[in-house]
């Protein structure tokens, strides 16, 4: 399965970075073969929408799941109407994404069915 | 001519300065005030309008008719807001997000959009005390967008223009304070002589400037706090058009709606002299 994890830096070494539409990068990997990619995310200096934008992202990387720490309402219709899984990984250990690819394995990880808060468009204006 | 009273910090005396100016200009002028601060419009508590006229305001959101559209995905690469997103055969419209510019409609090729109007808020004005003509905005509960709603309200003219146009501003130095500053003649800046009264005077002022509009301060609550507010605009030749005591019965007066000029006369003649100081500045 191809998945994309938020990370915060360029490596699979990488911290994971519990924010999905403003992470720093997001870490594509195959969970069989192993092969990884880095991507900076695109979404990360948006005025707006960075969450539709980060899922527009890796929806057009062709992945069947993301990991993140939370999904807004908007990243959560994006990712569901493109039918990728979602999983929460815990926001307050730093993790790299490798280890967090091995809790996903170890079936750790929480797939959620619903938006995790409520967004923060409009916050600050 | 057209005044602004923005302040930055909230609280600081916005509206108990824009309420009594107009009563000071209505004396002379036709004038008309405008509440511009839709997240919380107060300014009818003093000046008790009749409201007689109403309309509802927004902007135009995207509508996709399906069977027309190819999911080319245009409308979502040109949308700076990320308010469109075409995943797969599957397109989404965020209305939240979206501001209204009409871009998507435009690239479509296969004119799949058409557009519809997502109420934002409503626009209320009448007669007001004094023949002063008011008129407000209110942002309807849960939106996030009130720019839309205030530059409605600033094209929203009476049938008579009047003389003097007084706009009392949001708090903050965001978009909506600069949509109402925009195309004003004055910036009247409200503070007090606190290091955050400070802080956000300086990020109005900074944007009076960008925009090219002649500004002037008001200090409230003088007496409290320091003179860094003071030493700022010496520095940076900003006059000090009025100073209000920092005082108990004035507190209580505009608490239960009265006007500052009604309640405390003896303020009229600083009123009537700013009113010509900002009079004689714009028409310099």
């Amino acid at each position: 399965m191809k998945l994309a994890i938020s990370i915060s830096g360029k490596t699979l070494d990488s911290p994971f970075d519990a924010r999905f539409g403003r992470a720093t990068a997001f870490c594509i990997v195959d969970s069989v073969s192993g092969e990884w990619q880095a991507f900076d995310n695109p979404a990360i200096s948006a005025s707006g929408g960075a969450g539709v934008q980060a899922a527009q992202f890796v929806a057009s990387q062709g992945v069947q799941a993301v990991i993140s720490g939370a999904f807004g309402p908007n990243a959560y219709d994006t990712l569901a109407a493109a039918d990728i899984e979602m999983y929460i990984a815990p926001r307050d250990q730093t993790q790299s994404a490798a280890e967090i690819l091995k809790l996903l394995k170890d079936g750790k990880l929480t797939q959620v069915e619903a938006a995790t808060n409520k967004g923060h468009h409009g916050e600050n204006r | 001519m057209r005044i602004v009273v923005a302040s930055g910090k909230g609280g600081t005396g916005k509206t108990t300065i824009a309420t009594s100016l107009a009563l000071i200009a209505s004396e002379q002028e036709s004038v008309r005030l405008m509440d511009c601060d839709v997240e919380a419009p107060n300014a009818r508590l003093f000046l008790d309008p009749s409201l007689d006229s109403h309309k509802v305001v927004g902007i135009l959101i995207p509508q996709v008719d399906e069977s027309l559209c190819n999911y080319c995905g245009k409308c979502a690469q040109v949308c700076q807001f990320h308010a469109i997103a075409v995943i797969g055969k599957k397109i989404l419209v965020f209305p939240e997000l979206c501001h209204g510019c009409g871009s998507c409609t435009l690239v479509c090729p296969e004119r799949a959009i058409t557009e519809h109007l997502n109420v934002l808020g409503v626009l209320e004005r009448g007669q007001a005390v004094h023949d002063i003509e008011f008129a407000q905005g209110t942002m309807k509960i849960g939106e996030p967008m009130a720019v839309p709603i205030i530059r409605e309200l600033k094209k929203w003219a009476p049938v008579v223009l009047p003389t003097i146009e007084i706009r009392d501003a949001p708090p903050g130095a965001s978009c909506p304070v600069v949509e109402t500053i925009r195309g004003a003649d004055f910036a009247l800046l409200v503070t007090e002589p606190t290091p955050f009264g400070l802080h956000d005077l300086k990020q109005v002022v900074a944007i009076a400037r960008e925009l090219g509009i002649p500004a002037g301060v008001v200090i409230n609550r003088d007496g409290i706090g320091d003179n860094a507010v003071e030493l700022y605009c010496s520095e940076n030749n900003l006059p000090i058009l009025m100073r209000i005591p920092m005082e108990r019965r004035i507190a209580v007066a505009i608490a239960s709606g009265e006007l500052l000029v009604e309640a405390a006369p003896e303020f009229r003649q600083a009123f009537q002299d700013m009113y010509e100081s900002i009079t004689t500045e714009v028409k310099i």
